[in-house]
């Protein structure tokens, strides 16, 4: 490993922006504030860039330590980052992904009154995301995640002043606790049995235990505990409630921590700690059961959804499951991978929706959409593409990371693949109906009423003709820059070379360097499944043609034909009302009996109020003494040195 | 020669008589007089016992009782005047203010 001075920077940059703007914003001119946000953290994505250009496959990992922190016996843990092949496309897409959604939201959020507070929350985000992706331990690692997990309470819960984005900012905060309890106590197992949470030391002691069947109990419960923290995180079932809630924060908010960056930090982790999954075989099993049914559940629910943002947060949702179908299948360069592609395609599509809701006043109900290809041309473009990707139609990003992704799950067993082919067509037929009901058709909404003084953008344009408008260019650029990424960025995996560039990460996993000179029958094995997988994303699409284009009208009688089911799909399968009456109101409801009416009243505050009643009464009675009378006065002298001094005589005290 | 136990009884007199007079009496002069006349009672023992057993501890104290008294004196019939400019009285029944 190879010292690097420089990698304890780049996370600090965007702290620094974020104190500059949290503290001096409230007076900066917006100018100043948008420069001081974008220099920070594009300065993090050219120091990103900087180090990415000197390091290749067969680097050395980089390492630094900050400082020392915690020193116990022959426990120990520093503040130190670590830069390998893994951490480095993190690093790359985190700070890139990032930096074009900062450009964006100064389009976005330039009205807002909480300008300067959103952008500093921004900064404060990719502060601990890049924490998050650079630590050399666990315990570093943990700072980011709490880190990242606070920024996004912070971010959805931005208007504060509503009352739905609160609850779902807290939402969000309680269930991500939910998955932390579990990293901890895999935290606590790992220093009970490896005496380290460094990521080097930790692997080294999970390598050396001394047979494959060695230590299995262990590992898997750490295993486990990991996917615990990991689902909260990456919104998998059972903990994928928050995600869909999270959509009240503001869109760029959206695209960059719930759907880019932070809830990939679980994919992130889970591939980070390969060496523990790669020998707990049964926590593999379980994250690949996870994913895949995730992918499949939140697939299904994005079908029904007409909230523009709701259908892209089941759709992240589902992608997550593809990437931790991934990793349980042991093909973690494949959900890094995907991981990356739907950094680009995700971001964008959010973006794009962004500049959507943008356009028509803040509205988000696809039915009140439509026709927006004509107002809105670049981002009908820029949204094209990022739904071609997702889709998996070649040759862009989505098609190469799914495609890996499937052809390694059908290795690992065809349930997997049928499963994420289906999702794959469920993929493509929600999104085009995205598309068709946003752009097809004609314009279904009211008069756009102008709720942002526009003139305040300064891009000159005379609006308040009450049509949908095109964005400003400080949003569409991003759009467009994400957009080329979304098509080139599938070919950085192709002939395998993303997973010969991670293999110094992964190499005790899997092996997947055979491929490259796989036999013809393999071969084409994968290309008839890359063809199927290919067929039922046109199939997808077809089908969205069909019901939202040529015949807009069917799509209700369907819905009315089936009846329950469809109520069912259309409320995300009364998810939250079962975890309301399961475990939200026996909470609530013992909170209020027990602890609150029982021991808070009962018992604390009794306590409390009877000893201040009891001193109050004892003083009341006391107070009588105290008459201002000086001759009482002196006879209350007297009778004490009365007292003493019988009491003296009496015990024979000299 | 008399003995220790007369002086003491008689010291013991005096300050029990302070004490009542403290107690009883309404006027602040008397009540201002008892105290003197508790702590000439304690002084009267004091030298009692310096004579019985030699030493000079107890008169050494005695002077400083005094000195102490004679402040007190001054500082305490300043009290009274001011008392009296204010309340044009001397009873002190009906100085209390200093109660809750």
């Amino acid at each position: 490993m190879t010292p690097n001075p420089y990698l304890w920077v780049i996370p600090i940059l965007p702290l620094a922006g974020a104190a500059i703007n949290g503290f001096f914003g409230r007076r900066s001119s917006k100018k100043a504030i948008s420069t001081v946000a974008l220099v920070f953290c594009g300065a993090a994505f050219a120091m990103a860039l900087f180090l990415a250009a000197s390091f290749s496959s067969a680097s050395a990992p980089y390492y630094f330590d900050l400082a020392h922190w915690i020193r116990s016996g022959n426990f120990q843990v520093d503040f130190s980052f670590y830069l390998d092949q893994l951490s480095l496309v993190m690093l790359l897409v985190v700070t890139g992904v990032g930096f074009l959604i900062h450009i964006y939201s100064v389009g976005y959020m330039w009205d807002d009154d909480g300008y300067y507070r959103f952008m500093s929350y921004l900064n404060l985000f990719m502060f601990f995301m890049l924490t998050l992706v650079l630590a050399k331990n666990y315990l570093v690692m943990f700072i980011g995640w709490e880190g990242v997990g606070l920024a996004s309470y912070l971010l959805i819960g931005f208007w504060f002043t509503k009352d739905s984005a609160a609850a779902a900012g807290k939402k969000a905060f309680i269930v991500n606790r939910i998955g932390d309890f579990g990293f901890l106590i895999a935290l606590f197992l790992m220093i009970k049995h490896f005496g380290s949470l460094d990521f080097t030391h930790v692997f080294a002691g999970v390598r050396s235990l001394p047979t494959e069947r060695a230590g299995a109990g262990l590992l898997t419960a750490i295993g486990l505990l990991l996917m615990v923290g990991a689902a909260g995180k990456s919104a998998q079932i059972p903990l994928y409630v928050w995600l869909p809630d999270a959509m009240e924060g503001p869109t760029p908010v959206s695209a960059l921590i719930h759907a880019a960056t932070m809830v990939t930090a679980g994919v992130y982790m889970v591939a980070r700690s390969s060496a523990i999954f790669d020998r707990a075989p049964m926590a593999m099993m379980v994250v690949a059961i996870i994913g895949t049914l995730t992918a499949l559940f939140a697939a299904t629910i994005g079908i029904a959804q007409t909230d523009i943002k709701k259908v892209l947060a089941y759709s992240t949702v589902s992608q997550l499951g593809y990437m931790f179908m991934a990793c349980g299948v042991g093909a973690f360069s494949a959900g890094i991978f995907h991981l990356m592609t739907h950094a680009f395609f995700k971001g964008l599509l959010f973006l794009a929706a962004g500049s959507v809701i943008h356009g028509v006043g803040g509205e988000q109900d696809m039915r009140r959409m439509g026709g927006l290809r004509v107002y809105m041309p670049w981002t009908f473009a820029t949204m094209g593409i990022a739904t071609l990707a997702i889709a998996g139609i070649p040759p862009l990003a989505g098609f190469w990371s799914k495609d890996e992704i499937l052809w390694q799950a059908y290795n690992a067993s065809w349930v997997y693949w049928l499963i994420g082919v289906i999702t794959g067509f469920i993929t493509s037929f929600y999104m085009f109906r995205l598309m068709y009901m946003t752009f097809g058709g004609e314009y279904r909404g009211a008069a756009v009423q102008e709720v942002h003084g526009h003139d305040a953008h300064g891009h000159g344009q005379a609006h308040g003709h009450g049509e949908p408008h095109e964005s400003p260019w400080v949003m569409l650029g991003p759009l467009v820059v994400l957009a080329l990424l979304s098509v080139v960025g599938g070919f950085v995996g192709y002939g395998n070379r993303f997973e010969h560039f991670l293999a110094p990460v992964f190499q005790q996993g899997v092996d997947v360097a055979g491929q490259g000179t796989s036999p013809e029958a393999v071969k084409s094995v994968e290309y008839l499944l890359m063809g199927i997988s290919v067929g039922v994303a046109g199939l997808g699409w077809f089908l969205a043609y069909l019901l939202y284009s040529r015949r807009p009208q069917l799509p209700a009688r369907i819905a009315a034909s089936l009846g329950g089911l469809y109520q069912a799909v259309a409320n995300k399968y009364y998810i939250d009302e079962l975890y309301a009456a399961l475990f939200v109101k026996p909470l609530i409801d013992g909170s209020t009996t027990i602890l609150w009416h029982g021991v808070d009243q009962g018992v604390i505050d009794a306590a409390v109020n009877g000893s201040a009643d009891a001193a109050r009464h004892i003083s009341d009675t006391a107070r009588h003494m105290q008459s201002g009378n000086l001759r009482s006065y002196a006879g209350w002298v007297a009778a004490g040195a009365a007292v003493v001094i019988t009491y003296m005589v009496w015990m024979g005290v000299r | 020669m008399v003995p220790l136990s007369y002086y003491l009884l008689l010291s013991g007199i005096l300050f029990v008589c302070g004490v009542l007079g403290f107690l009883i009496k309404r006027n602040i002069i008397t009540i201002f007089m008892s105290i003197e006349l508790m702590l000439n009672g304690v002084n009267l023992s004091f030298v009692a016992f310096a004579a019985h057993w030699h030493a000079l501890s107890g008169q050494v104290f005695v002077f400083f009782v005094m000195v102490v008294a004679a402040a007190e004196a001054a500082v305490g019939l300043a009290i009274i005047i001011a008392v009296y400019r204010t309340r044009e009285t001397l009873n002190v029944d009906q100085v209390n203010l200093l109660k809750l």
